[in-house]
Order: structure tokens, then sequence, then C-alpha cells
């Protein structure tokens, strides 16, 4: 058994002694006021340099430190009370070298000289203990020092600074707007992440961040005890590379979908209250809705939906390490091979166009460097269906023929080793004027789709199911009304090679992924994806609902 | 820091609750030395090593708690960790779910979950096992994608109502995906262990290697309702959502009491007692069992028993918090370590021969809950999945799209084979009639 498992049996309703078993969450309980206590960079800097000294004088050829410190708080509410509130602390370093021509990792929790010196030796073990069987050398692309430099996410409200109180009374707001509205039950949380990461590489590079991310997130759950029916519809939020700014709703950030819909999307401000009143009557709705006939149907697709299609259908695909098949043992490859694109097959019709980035403001990629030192950019994935370039990172730039990474290294922990992970991966609004309305008015037998549901992709990323949060039928350019027991599959080619357009600029919007999975041991990421709501031709559409004994 | 001996960590724990001044106090120290190493296209791709030793305290006065930690353990420390958390408890609401802190348990005596040569483990252990999987690879001409994991830890617990608990473990898991080079082939192997000592890195990868060989050029057949003979890594998987370990993670009493669970009952309760799979179907949870030796407490320090969660198809217990189990009147049980699904004698290849028609799964992957009502899930065949006619594999088939449920599933029992080790948990193949493919994909 592992001690992750066994901190996972503990369970979240036991106490506040073990933190919740949400990736990315680990780390030590703290003082919620030692959360706002800062690292001084003077101090970094000269831990660094002892790693980076002590790995030199093992026969390391490149060495690069991580000094984190990975703050998260966690708020879990359920109804009228408070369930746990987490402040959660973890810091240590890790120190990545080449030796021999081969990587090696060690991290530590002791964060002093002799501590970082002692990895950095354990580090340079490892890569020389490796660099029997190594066939290959890891050959870098050329990385500019950029001296001593900072970055830190651009917010307005540090959410860490906001008193526990304050976030606790609107939760438990949320709450109540959702128990008035007729839910069952509901559970809401809001989600708090802060990185405080200092990086030094033999480069020439001293390179001190903050980072901030939140989501706050309900489910509502309608119960019909006479049929012992139940329904849930989660949150329509996204989590933000923002500060608690995002929790102060704005009108002009709220964006309607379509006429008979009842739907409101949010852009960079969330209005946590007045969507858990809506639901609560969509998980009501939801309990008598029409079960959906299967067939094919003409889909709109909401940006809080589409994000997450778009994350597993194109954002992984095309990340070169699942790509070379570095990934194959867990998350799979990727049909979008070399050879492929090499054929200049469409990935999908003139109107797809998606961009990588880590620079989009309020995204959860964003940042001013990446976890190996370089600078972020942003790049063309899909140019009008055609794909033109993949994610890559410095040992990789090489295998396309490229000679600079695109700055997409990460890692979840300073005791994880960095490799590559997806920037945030958007697809671009249609050049020409079209609301919601405009689109649904043209649709003749479809659907309606926003919310994050069930997803579910083999590992070449060819066969995809999608579920949802909540689903419209569209009759003859109209929404008429609700249905349930909706999934589509389909094949990531032909879905995207289906797409007929999507709305303009004013209907764009981030969707996100807190807690993305990927490497092994396995790490977590936080990446958004924008959109504006897309149609979808003649999609397979399948029934879910079963009968158990 | 060493892994901490039982008289080191309670010495450490007796001393900790010396300093405090709360009602209640309870303190967990553990921690873990581990390493790993990745490979991949027949090369070590990362590899590294981490160690973390923490101390976890809780303090309580009345039904107010405060958490703190530290991981420097002399006494200045201590100390200000200790009032971190009496401060942080002061400050706290009230919790409507308070349960006073357990009292001095009884633990069965604990299980041979260290052991000596997985702690001992080094970089060039690893090293030499990896390179094994790659030469084997590079002389049949297939890639590998490998992982191979290791870690020694401890949690040793104490409070001021006289719990006291200690126990160390060990852990090595390994797994590899072998592709042919034309990339129509792939198959997979995966293993796990206490004991580092049963672990052979080369024999996994020949399973592996022989299953991508076998694989190679798959022909597609029409999706539908198919007899299935699913290996124990399609059931339960070390590193994603599973069938097996979906329902077991579905026997939690309050949701069930709730009206949110398969196990809710119309008009209120729940329906423990009925028999809800086929009457073969038996799983039960034992700490001291030598093939999955875990740990003999929960993390709140109750004492893990054996226990039975389903009898003959009967679901006979649920798990609950101490909370739920007073409120509710119910018996108090955690939820498990590793659980055992019991099965007969015969191996995958007997089940093979008894099929006349039928599909064989290697591996399921990317499992995600469709309908919490019916426990439906979705997921995708992967890395060796063939058609068997005649008590004979044919041929290699193309992967499947699945919608199934896993009560379904376990009443449409044709066989049960031999149970083996798969993430902690005995899990034996079975053979089900109608598991409902839905598509196919053209993974490989």
């Amino acid at each position: 058994m592992k001690r992750r498992d066994f901190v996972g049996l503990t369970g979240l309703a036991t106490g506040a002694l073990f933190l919740p078993t949400i990736p990315g969450l680990g780390g030590n309980p703290v003082d919620p006021a030692r959360l706002l206590e800062a690292v001084d960079p003077a101090v970094n800097k000269r831990l660094a340099d002892a790693a980076l000294n002590a790995a030199k004088a093992a026969g390391a050829t490149y060495t690069d430190v991580r000094i984190g410190r990975y703050l998260n708080q966690s708020i879990f509410t359920r109804e009228k009370q408070v369930q746990n509130i987490a402040s959660g602390e973890s810091f240590g370093a890790g120190v990545r070298v080449i030796a021999n021509g081969t990587w090696g990792f060690a991290a530590t929790n002791t964060v002093t000289e002799a501590g970082l010196a002692k990895a950095a030796q354990l580090a340079v073990q490892i890569a020389k203990a490796n660099s029997k069987v190594q066939k290959e050398q890891v050959k870098l692309a050329p990385q500019q020092g950029y001296g001593t430099v900072s970055w830190k996410t651009p917010i307005q409200q540090n959410a860490f600074e906001v008193p526990v109180k304050q976030k606790v009374e609107l939760l438990l707001a949320a709450n109540a707007k959702a128990l008035e509205n007729g839910a069952s039950f509901v559970n809401s949380s809001l989600f708090q992440i802060n990185e405080q990461k200092y990086f030094a590489s033999t480069d020439g590079s001293y390179i001190d961040q903050d980072v901030h991310r939140i989501w706050p997130t309900f489910s509502v759950t309608a119960i019909d005890k006479a049929s012992g029916k139940f329904r849930s519809r989660d949150a329509m939020s996204a989590p933000m590379g923002l500060g608690y700014e995002y929790l102060s709703p704005k009108a002009a950030d709220k964006i309607p979908g379509p006429a008979g819909s009842d739907i409101i999307g949010y852009k960079n401000s969330y209005d946590i209250l007045e969507d858990a009143a809506a639901a609560a009557k969509h998980a009501r709705t939801k309990l008598t809705a029409k079960s959906v006939v299967p067939g094919k149907y003409d889909l709109v697709l909401d940006p809080n939906h589409l994000g997450l299609t778009i994350h597993e259908s194109v954002g992984h695909p095309t990340e070169l390490d699942r790509v070379l098949g570095y990934e194959a043992n867990y998350a799979g490859t990727s049909f979008a091979t070399q050879e492929w694109k090499a054929k200049n097959i469409p990935f999908g019709s003139k109107q797809v166009n998606i961009v990588a980035d880590k620079l989009q403001p309020g995204s959860l990629g964003a940042v001013g460097y990446d976890d190996e030192g370089v600078k972020t950019k942003q790049w063309d994935l899909i140019k009008e269906g055609k794909l033109v370039d993949y994610q890559k990172i410095r040992d990789q730039a090489h295998i396309v023929g490229q000679k600079e990474s695109d700055g997409c290294c990460y890692a979840d922990s300073w005791s994880s080793v960095q490799f590559q992970r997806m920037p945030n991966v958007s697809l671009q609004p249609g050049k020409e004027k079209m609301s919601v309305d405009d689109m649904v008015s043209k649709v003749d037998k479809g659907i309606f789709i926003a919310g994050r549901g069930s997803y579910s992709i083999d590992q070449q990323r060819y066969n995809f199911q999608f579920g949802g949060q909540v689903f419209y039928a569209i009759d003859k350019g109209k929404i008429t009304g609700m249905l349930e027991d909706v999934a589509y599959q389909a094949n990531t080619q032909e879905f995207w090679n289906s797409c007929a357009g999507s709305c303009d600029q004013s209907d764009y919007r981030l969707f996100g992924s807190f807690f993305d999975g990927k490497g092994q041991p396995s790490q977590v990421s936080a990446v958004s994806h924008g959109s504006a709501t897309t149609r979808f031709n003649g999609v397979n559409v399948i029934n879910t609902a079963r009968k158990i004994g | 820091m060493a892994i901490l001996s039982q008289d080191e960590s309670q010495a450490i724990l007796k001393k900790v609750l010396s300093f405090s001044t709360a009602d209640e106090c309870e303190a967990t120290l553990s921690g873990s030395n581990g390493g790993n190493v990745r490979s991949a296209r027949n090369a070590i791709s990362t590899s590294g090593a981490a160690d973390d030793v923490s101390l976890a305290v809780e303090a309580r006065f009345g039904k107010r708690s405060g958490v703190a930690t530290c991981n420097e353990f002399d006494d200045a420390t201590l100390r200000r960790c200790v009032q971190r958390a009496e401060e942080i408890a002061k400050l706290a609401p009230e919790s409507p779910e308070y349960m006073p802190l357990l009292g001095a348990q009884t633990y069965i005596a604990a299980p041979k979950s260290f052991a000596a040569s997985t702690a001992g483990i080094t970089p060039d252990f690893r090293a030499t096992q990896i390179g094994k999987t790659m030469k084997i690879c590079d002389e049949k001409k297939v890639t590998s994608a490998a992982f191979l994991n290791d870690e020694a830890g401890f949690v040793a617990k104490r409070n001021n109502k006289g719990l006291e608990a200690y126990q160390q473990y060990t852990n090595l898991s390994f797994s590899i995906t072998v592709r042919t080079p034309d990339g129509t082939g792939s198959g997979y192997a995966t293993g796990d262990y206490n004991d580092a000592a049963g672990f052979d890195a080369g024999a996994l990868t020949q399973v592996a290697a022989d299953k991508a060989a076998m694989s190679r050029n798959a022909k597609a057949i029409e999706p539908g309702k198919y007899t299935v003979i699913l290996e124990p890594a399609a059931l339960v998987a070390n590193t994603d959502a599973s069938l097996l370990a979906a329902l077991m993670n579905a026997l939690d009493a309050r949701n069930a009491d709730e009206g949110r669970s398969f196990l809710s009952k119309k008009g209120g309760g729940n329906r423990k007692g009925e028999k809800l799979f086929d009457e073969r179907v038996t799983i039960y949870s034992d700490p001291t069992n030598a093939e999955i030796a875990s740990l003999t407490f929960a993390g709140d320090g109750r004492p893990q028993k054996k226990m039975t969660w389903i009898e003959k198809g009967v679901v006979k217990n649920l798990y609950t918090s101490r909370f739920w189990a007073q409120k509710a009147g119910i018996p108090d049980i955690p939820r498990p370590g590793g659980w055992i699904m019991e099965g007969g004698t015969q191996s995958v290849q007997d089940m093979i021969k008894g099929t006349a028609k039928g599909i064989l799964v290697t591996r399921l992957w990317y499992i995600r809950p469709v309908d919490p009502q019916t426990l439906l899930y979705t997921g995708l065949t992967r890395d060796g999945t063939f058609y068997i006619e005649n008590g004979k594999i044919k041929h290699p088939v193309k992967n499947f799209r699945f919608n199934e449920s896993p009560i379904i599933m376990l009443n449409n029992l044709e066989a049960i084979g031999k149970p083996v080790r798969v993430n902690g948990n005995l899990v034996p193949p079975l053979k089900i009639r109608d598991f409902t493919f839905t598509s196919l994909s053209d993974a490989v």
C-alpha cells in the first residue's frame, strides 16, 4: 500500500486531520496566516547555487533547481455546514541534472545548502546509474540565461488574503440559494492555489514567480424519493488564473445561452449565487426531462462544455511526447504522428483554427517562464483545419528539427520532475458576427449542450464519448425543452471536420481543467481552453439510460 | 530521514502530546523514501527519488478542531506546531459532525507489509531492471515504455485518549506497454508487490511483448453484446478508474441512505441485505492476507479487520464515517484498504479453452462514470483484444468502446478464474456474457 492511498482512505468526513484526496492538493496542513509569508529570493539564490555547484562537482553537465513553496487552501461545505477547511503548504526543492548524457532527478524537503547539495549528488548518482543502460544522449535546445527576473499572475485580490469566514459565507449562501430552489443536497467548494516558484539553472537564469489560480464549484442534487431517481447539476464556473476578483460578478461578464435554454455563461467573473439557484431548478427539471432518442444530431456546444472536448481531442494528441511514444505506458500515444501530419490530412474543417499559448490573461496556463526556464509564447497548432505544429520542450525540439522549446514544461510540485505539459489550447472564435441565437435558429434537429459531464477517449485519441450537465432539444431553429440520458460518440477527425463554425468573439470564454493528470508517477496540471459556442453537424448521440434490478 | 521505528516514532509523538493543553490532541507521524524510473522508446526517460517525513497535530477544544504540521523534530519546533494547532482550533467554527477522538484500540497483529528487500532498493537496482526490459525489447525489435516505482514508509499515530498505532509498509509496482514497430500491435503487463523478491521485470516484459506481437493487424468486428473474458488488469487498474473499484467505491452507507447511490431504496433507506449480484460473487477485505498485506488501522485510527462486503451476491456491509454510523445507528465500519474477490482455480488460458465464442480483454482504459444511478461507466479496450472461437484465440480485434455497469456485469457472470494481485487487491479474471460494446476505436 502506498502512503498516498492510506491518506486517501481516511475520507473527508472524518475530520480535518487528513487533507482530501484531490490531486494537486497534497502537502502539509498549515496555519492560514503562513500562506501570506513570502520567501526571500536572495535566500533562494544561495540555496540554488549550493545545488548547482554540488551537481557540477559531482560531474553534471547541466543542472536546474526548483525551490518551491506550493500553497493551497480548499474549503468544502455541504448544505448549511462547513465540512473541511484545509490550508496546505508543501515546501522543498527538486534538482534535475544531466550527467553522462542522461537525466537524473532528486528532491528533498530539507531546504538547506547541505540538503540541496545532497539532493544534487543523488540526482547525479541516479543519472550515472541510468547512463549504463542508456543508448542516446539527451540533447537540449539551446537556452539563453535571463539573469535575475520575476513574474506574477496579474491578480486584483489575493484569495489567500480574503478571510476564510468571508469565503465560507459565500459558499453557504450559494448552498442556501440551491436549497431554496429545490435542491435536496448541495456540495460546494473553493480551491485556491499559489505556487511560489524559484528556478535556477546552469544557463544563468534565476527566475522568481508567483502564480495564482482559483476554482469555485458546486454540485447540486435533486432526489425524487418516490421513484428513487436522482439527478445532479454542477457549477458553470471555470477554474481561472485569477484572484478572488473572479467571485465579484460583473454584468458585462454574463453571456446568456440560447433563448429558451435558461443558461447563463460566465466570462472573467462568476455569479455563484445566481448559478446555484439555476442549478437547483435544472436538477429538478432533469428528473422529468425527456429521454433522448438516439441518432444523428447537429450539436451546438457551449464553451463551458466544448473546452473539455478540445482538451481531450486536440490538446492531448498534439503533445509531442505522446506523439513520440513517451507516454505509451500510461496516457497513451497519438494518432497525429509526424507521418500522419506529413500527409496533410485535414484535422478539421477550414473553420477550425486552434492556438496554443502560455500567455492569455486570466488563463490557468499563463506564466512568465516555464519550469525549465524558457520564456512563454503563443503558437499555432491547427490552421484552417491543418495540423501545423506540436507542443514541445527543450529535449524534444531537435526530434522534430526545431531549434527552440515552446515553453510548456511543468512540474506539479518541487518533488516531481518537470516534463511536457499542455499549454492553453483554444479554438479561435468565428470572424463573422454571429450570436448563439443566430446559430440555433439555423439548426433543424439538434441538441444544445452546456457544462462538463462524463468524458472518455481512447489512448490514441480517435474515439471519444462526452456527456454534459444540461441538454436542450433544438427543433426547427428553436429550443423546445430539456433532454436527459445524452452522450455523443465520435471520431476526433470526423468530429472536427463536421465543425460548421463558431459564434463571434463576443461569445468567447475560457473553460478550465484544474486537475489534468499525466505522467508516471502521475502529476496534475491546470490548463484553460477558450472557445465561442460552436456547431458540429451530424454527430452520433446515444441514450445512456439503463435498468438495474 | 530514515523510516522511523515504532519506539522512535512513539517517543516523538509522546513528546508532542506532552506539549498540548487542548481537550483532545492527536498526532500522526508519517514518512516515506522512494524512487522510480521510467522508460520509453527503449530508453530511460525520467527517474528520480524523494523522501519526506511529516508530523500532523490535531488539537481540539470542545467541538472546535485545528491542525498544524511540521517536518523538523527538535523540541522548539514541535512545541510551536502544537501551539499553532491549538490557536487554529480556538478560532475554528464548531463542527456539527464532531466525534470524540478514539481511545485505545486493539489492532490485529500487523501482517508482513514491510519487506527489507523493497526498502533497500538502489538506483542501480532500478536501472538494472529497466535495462533488462530494454534489452529484451531490443532483441525482439519491439518498443517498450515502462515504469518502476518503489516506496518504503511508515505511519504512526497517538492521541491523549490512549490510541496508539504504528505500521511500516513497502510497495513496488511495475507496468510495461510494448508496441510493434509498424504501430499495429500493442501489449501490456503489470505487477505489484510488498516484497521486491517476487518481482521479475523480464517475465512481465515477455508477456507484454507476446501480446504486442499477437495483436498486430487487428480485424474490425461489429460492436454489440459479446461474451468477454476480462483479465484482472481489465477489472482493476493501477493508474485509472476501473469497473470493480467503482463498485467498491460505491459501498458508502451515507450516500445510500441519502438517496444518491445505486444502493438507495425507493422511498428511502438502503439496499443492504439484498441480493444484487450473481450468487458466485463474494468480495471481502483482510489486511492480514499475505499476498496483499495492508495497514491494520484506518486514517482515523479505527481498526481494519476482516470484513465481508458482498457474500453470494448479497450486499452484507457498507462502510461509513463514525459520525454517520452514530447518527444512523448502523455498524461503524471503515473503508477497506485492499480487497479480495473470491474466485476459482481456472487460469485465463483455461477460461479461453472453455469459450465457444468471445473476446479476450487485456486492459480497459479511460473509464468514467456516465450515470451514478445505475453505475453505468464508459471506457475502451486497449493493449491486446482478441477474438476467441472454439476455445482458441482466433485473431486480434480492433479496440471497442464499452458502456457497461459493474452491477449488470456481475449479474451476467459465466465463470470466475483464479485471483491474482492487482494494485493491492486480489482479483480473478471474469467471463461475462452480454458485455456491451457501443462503438469501434482505431486506436492501437
